[in-house]
């Protein structure tokens, strides 16, 4: 193995476990820091490639940001995708794990509702600065504009399967631009 | 989260409503997937740590093996101008979702006068000066937490104990 797939591993390795640990509010949190380290810093991506494997957690079941497994693939074959989900769901899990056990503990410490109430709103804001990420990437045109305005009414309107939507606008889009 | 609840409280029994309620509390409030979170907190309530890591792996397998072979699909296809029509209009659409998302989660958020600041400014942090995250947690967390920081309880004042109009607050009594 080359010095240059060691470093490469190594690299992943340490953005991917930075971005599992400030995960607050959940995944979505994290895409302005990821696009901003795969794209402009380190050069991994282009905007391009990055919302177009975006896209592809879109739609598997399970978590969106299993498509953090695809950049590590695109990067470094298997063993990257391997180092990348290690690092990005390990230290979520210790922590999980961790802070279960304690949080009963802390069931009369006053400060808990206040860490608790308090995050939360900062939690809301990282998830609308992902969505605003996203919404950067992909609304290009009147088109794109109308799919996300139309998938947001829909499912203001009743639960549908987020899913099936986003494949629907996938195909609505292939087929207004071919 | 509406399947989560349906499936573990509704159809399975194996929270109750209050316990969901308190393994969504922990989720939210911790970093990392809330969806992972919660598998691994109602996994370990259930059955300790193999609870936690089974269910762990049952939420992210069937999604690691399609996204993979997603990706293998796309490695040899991603100069092909559908396929990019096709994923960009699905990210158009993940904007549309993301936003209901944002929307009914934050619904506490924002009406409220101090919550909705601070949604407000760590959107313009992050989004619009662009300020790394690293930094934006380590500043606005803690300032968000003092915000809500537990009341202490007021010194006694000497004349607590007299009726109200003539108290400490009298002042506030409508003669």
């Amino acid at each position: 193995m080359s010095q240059i797939h060691v470093t490469r591993l190594f690299h992943l390795f340490l953005v991917f476990s930075l971005l599992s640990v400030l995960a607050l509010g959940g995944g979505n949190s994290v895409l302005p820091e990821m696009r901003h380290m795969t794209v402009n810093r380190l050069h991994w991506l282009t905007a391009d490639q990055f919302r177009s494997i975006y896209s592809l957690g879109q739609v598997v079941p399970g978590p969106n940001m299993l498509m953090v497994l695809v950049i590590g693939y695109q990067l470094a074959g298997w063993l990257g995708m391997s180092v990348v989900g290690i690092s990005f769901f390990l230290p979520d899990f210790l922590i999980a794990l961790f802070m279960n056990r304690l949080w009963i503990h802390l069931g009369g410490w006053p400060w808990r509702v206040s860490i608790q109430r308090g995050l939360a709103p900062v939690a809301i804001g990282l998830m609308i600065s992902g969505t605003y990420t996203i919404a950067r990437l992909s609304i290009v045109d009147v088109a794109t504009i109308m799919i996300a305005l139309v998938v947001f009414a829909i499912l203001l309107w009743r639960h549908v399967n987020p899913g099936i939507l986003v494949l629907v606008g996938g195909a609505v889009y292939m087929l207004v631009s071919h | 989260m509406a399947y989560l609840r349906e499936y573990l409280v509704l159809e399975q029994g194996w929270l109750d409503d209050e316990g969901f309620l308190g393994a969504m509390e922990i989720s939210e409030t911790i970093p990392g997937l809330i969806a992972v979170n919660m598998s691994v907190i109602v996994g370990d309530n259930l059955r300790g740590i193999p609870g936690a890591i089974v269910a762990v792996l049952g939420m992210l397998l069937p999604g690691s093996i399609s996204v993979m072979a997603l990706a293998i699909l796309y490695q040899s296809n991603h100069s092909n101008p559908d396929v990019r029509h096709f994923l960009l209009g699905i990210a158009a659409a993940a904007v549309g979702l993301l936003s209901t998302v944002a929307l009914q989660l934050g619904r506490r958020q924002f009406g409220k006068f101090p919550d909705a600041v601070v949604v407000a400014v760590t959107f313009f942090a992050v989004s619009i000066l662009k300020i790394s995250l690293p930094i934006v947690l380590v500043t606005l967390g803690p300032i968000s937490v003092w915000l809500y920081r537990p009341k202490v309880s007021p010194e006694r004042h000497p004349e607590e104990h007299l009726p109200f109009h003539r108290g400490p607050r009298h002042h506030l009594f409508r003669r």
